[in-house]
């Protein structure tokens, strides 16, 4: 069990192309030696959870720069729950203010991770999670 | 500016400085530096006014006239955005910079199932002709200039401001509007594209040609080395993709039967001050003459003011950080200082509450005032090109055009940079250099203060610009009401000929004015280029 890496989808939900936060979360996590899928722009929720089902993944990273994570991450968890998919953990990067976090929280986000958060918290906070058994 | 490595000795002096280009820096410059160099008094610089146009494109710069000031306005309503603009313009802005919000960007009505959450989001919603009668109702079309913010579908957009003008009764060779329409740096950074690189670029010759021969004082597009930066590249990489993409725009157009001089003049780009400020003022000194040179020896582009390197300097969002936020209200002043000493012709700041979300008023004023106190307070305007002639400046600016020039090289030598767009390596070597530079960031390597050094623990909160729910309700009700109201069959009639015309190889610009006229939603007009385009499948890669 302890050889198996930890699988992360990095997902740009939505309309915004924003990417370099994305990308460059994805570099610091394929470093620190997990393995990253990255979705590319413009992906619905729906996108996003089947991706993350056929990729079976531990973690999906949500990236999100508009403001929009709150009605976002009520999508997420509303088809997660259809999917039966509560099993997955959710993260959130971008551009969150400190106000926001516990209701992402309270959403059930596990972590959220402002612009600038060092790459050593998120690989550590991330490989901390459970991981799902196949 | 924080953005320059700088390798330290035990004593704590400093060894070596090494720009974001790769350019070491000595502590000290001669007129030896010159002469390694090879520095021409005529070939490098000529006065100003004069080719190669290092120095600035205007004999007597600033004095003639100041930059242009065009902070980036829009968001909500066209009500809302209307109100905005007219307090800008109140207090002294020359110019508008229309923010859409990203429904609009990407071509879906507000009530599209995926515009849900997004409506007047980060920008203004339009849907159609209505929303443009509102927001720009009492602009003096013929004043005042408009930046639009829009790639992907630039053309409807374009269109749009054309068929508001006229019903405002300004005829359409008075009005001046420059959307982005920069599909290929979309395509690099910032993600606002819909159609694959092949259409895509087309639309963009579409737009070139019909404002050559329709809209005499648009410049249709601004190509954004802006964006490119923002996502990662160098200074110099910022430059080099710029020029080869609007090489890619220009030989569109060309490949048309269509003379480049009689079209590169209106071509203009938007940079980014962002980074140490000596490698900026080299930057854009040098990008005026690569860009007069490139013109002339490529194209054969002869006139004096075609070979101008028209557009925007400014920004540097990326600059700007979340910890101690007023920070970067100094910082803004420390860019436009750089933007101005290299020659920007018109301007625009992030706005110092921009790392969180789009400026309240109050932040977009003080960015205004930053503009506003270089120009007319502390002697901005005195002299032309005051840095010229400096050991240091002019070595700097050598070293610089010669290594844009090799990335112009390279980028031709990986097929050009529609190739390089579409096979997603340019994506993948900007990604990868915000890596590097991040973590350059995190490893104190590069400092950013109040991020890496002097930091001051919790920070306060600032004040947001909020979101009204209610505006994505109203906007809605407003485009049912539309399609109710509007001639529905003339509307049919419009978009079927924009179908024929984007079948055909026409240029769609003259069905999509008619569509404009006839109250065509953006997301039905969008949609016929969707139909007969498809959409792009980006390569994933990182």
């Amino acid at each position: 069990m302890s050889e198996k890496k930890t699988r992360v989808l990095i997902a740009k939900p939505d309309l915004d192309g924003h990417d370099r936060g994305a990308k460059v979360v994805a570099l610091a996590l394929r470093d620190a030696g997990m393995e990253v899928i990255y979705s590319g722009l413009h992906q619905s929720i729906d996108q996003i959870l089947n991706t993350a089902m056929q990729e079976s993944v531990d973690v999906v990273g949500l990236s999100i720069m508009t403001g929009g994570h709150l009605p976002i991450c009520r999508r997420l968890f509303k088809r997660m729950q259809a999917m039966d998919m509560e099993d997955v953990h959710v993260v959130v990067g971008g551009v969150i203010p400190k106000q926001d976090i516990p209701a992402l929280k309270e959403l059930g986000v596990e972590a959220v991770f402002p612009g600038g958060t060092p790459f050593d918290e998120i690989a550590e906070t991330i490989k901390s999670m459970e991981r799902i058994d196949d | 500016m924080g953005v320059a490595r700088y390798l330290k000795n035990e004593k704590g002096g400093i060894d070596d400085v090494i720009y974001q280009s790769g350019i070491h820096v000595k502590p000290n410059y001669t007129p030896q530096d010159l002469d390694e160099v090879g520095f021409d008094y005529q070939a490098d610089l000529g006065d100003p006014g004069e080719f190669p146009f290092t120095r600035s494109l205007h004999p007597q710069g600033y004095r003639s006239r100041a930059w242009t000031t065009r902070q980036y306005t829009g968001f909500g309503t066209p009500e809302e955005t209307n109100q905005r603009f007219r307090y800008m313009i109140s207090h002294g802005q020359t110019g508008l910079n229309v923010a859409f919000d990203l429904p609009t960007q990407m071509g879906l009505d507000s009530d599209d199932p995926k515009a849900e959450g997004e409506v007047g989001r980060v920008g203004m919603a339009v849907d159609s002709l209505r929303d443009f009668e509102i927001a720009f109702a009492g602009i003096p079309f013929d004043k005042i200039g408009s930046g639009l913010t829009i790639n992907a579908n630039a053309s409807v957009m374009l269109a749009m401001y054309q068929a508001v003008a006229e019903k405002f009764g300004f005829p359409r060779d008075k009005i001046s509007a420059t959307p982005q329409n920069d599909i290929l740096k979309e395509m690099i950074g910032r993600g606002a594209w819909i159609f694959p690189v092949e259409p895509a670029v087309r639309l963009v010759g579409d737009t070139i040609e019909y404002a050559m021969k329709e809209l005499p004082r648009c410049n249709p597009v601004s190509v954004c080395g802006y964006h490119i930066r923002e996502s990662g590249a160098t200074p110099v990489q910022e430059i080099a993709c710029a020029f080869e993409i609007a090489r890619a725009y220009i030989d569109n157009v060309v490949a048309r039967g269509i003379k480049a001089a009689d079209f590169v003049g209106h071509l203009t780009f938007n940079f980014n001050v962002y980074g140490n400020m000596w490698e900026q003022i080299a930057k854009f000194r040098a990008a005026r003459k690569i860009w007069a040179k490139m013109l002339r020896a490529d194209y054969g582009v002869t006139e004096k003011k075609k070979l101008f390197l028209r557009g925007l300097f400014g920004g540097g969002g990326s600059g700007l950080t979340k910890d101690q936020p007023e920070n970067n209200i100094i910082r803004g002043a420390y860019y436009a200082l750089a933007a101005s000493l290299g020659g920007a012709q018109t301007t625009a700041l992030c706005s110092f509450d921009e790392a969180y979300t789009i400026p309240t008023p109050r932040a977009a004023l003080l960015s205004l005032r930053t503009l506003e106190i270089l120009m007319d307070e502390v002697g901005l305007r005195d002299t032309v090109d005051p840095l010229a002639g400096s050991y240091f400046i002019e070595t700097l600016t050598k070293q610089m055009e010669d290594k844009i020039r090799a990335e112009m090289a390279r980028i031709q030598e990986m097929g050009g940079m529609t190739t390089a767009v579409a096979n997603g390596s340019i994506q993948r070597e900007v990604a990868r250099q915000a890596y590097e530079f991040e973590k350059s960031i995190q490893n104190g390597e590069a400092i950013k203060v109040g991020v890496n050094k002097y930091t001051e623990g919790e920070q306060p909160e600032v004040e947001l610009h909020g979101y009204n729910e209610a505006w994505a309700e109203k906007q809605i009700d407003n485009l049912k009401k539309l399609r109710n109201e509007r001639d529905n069959q003339l509307v049919m009639k419009c978009l079927k000929k924009l179908t024929q015309a984007a079948e055909n190889g026409y240029n769609v610009m003259p069905e999509l004015v008619d569509c404009c006229r006839a109250y065509a939603t953006v997301g039905e007009m969008t949609g016929v280029f969707r139909e007969v385009f498809g959409e792009w499948q980006e390569p994933r890669l990182f």
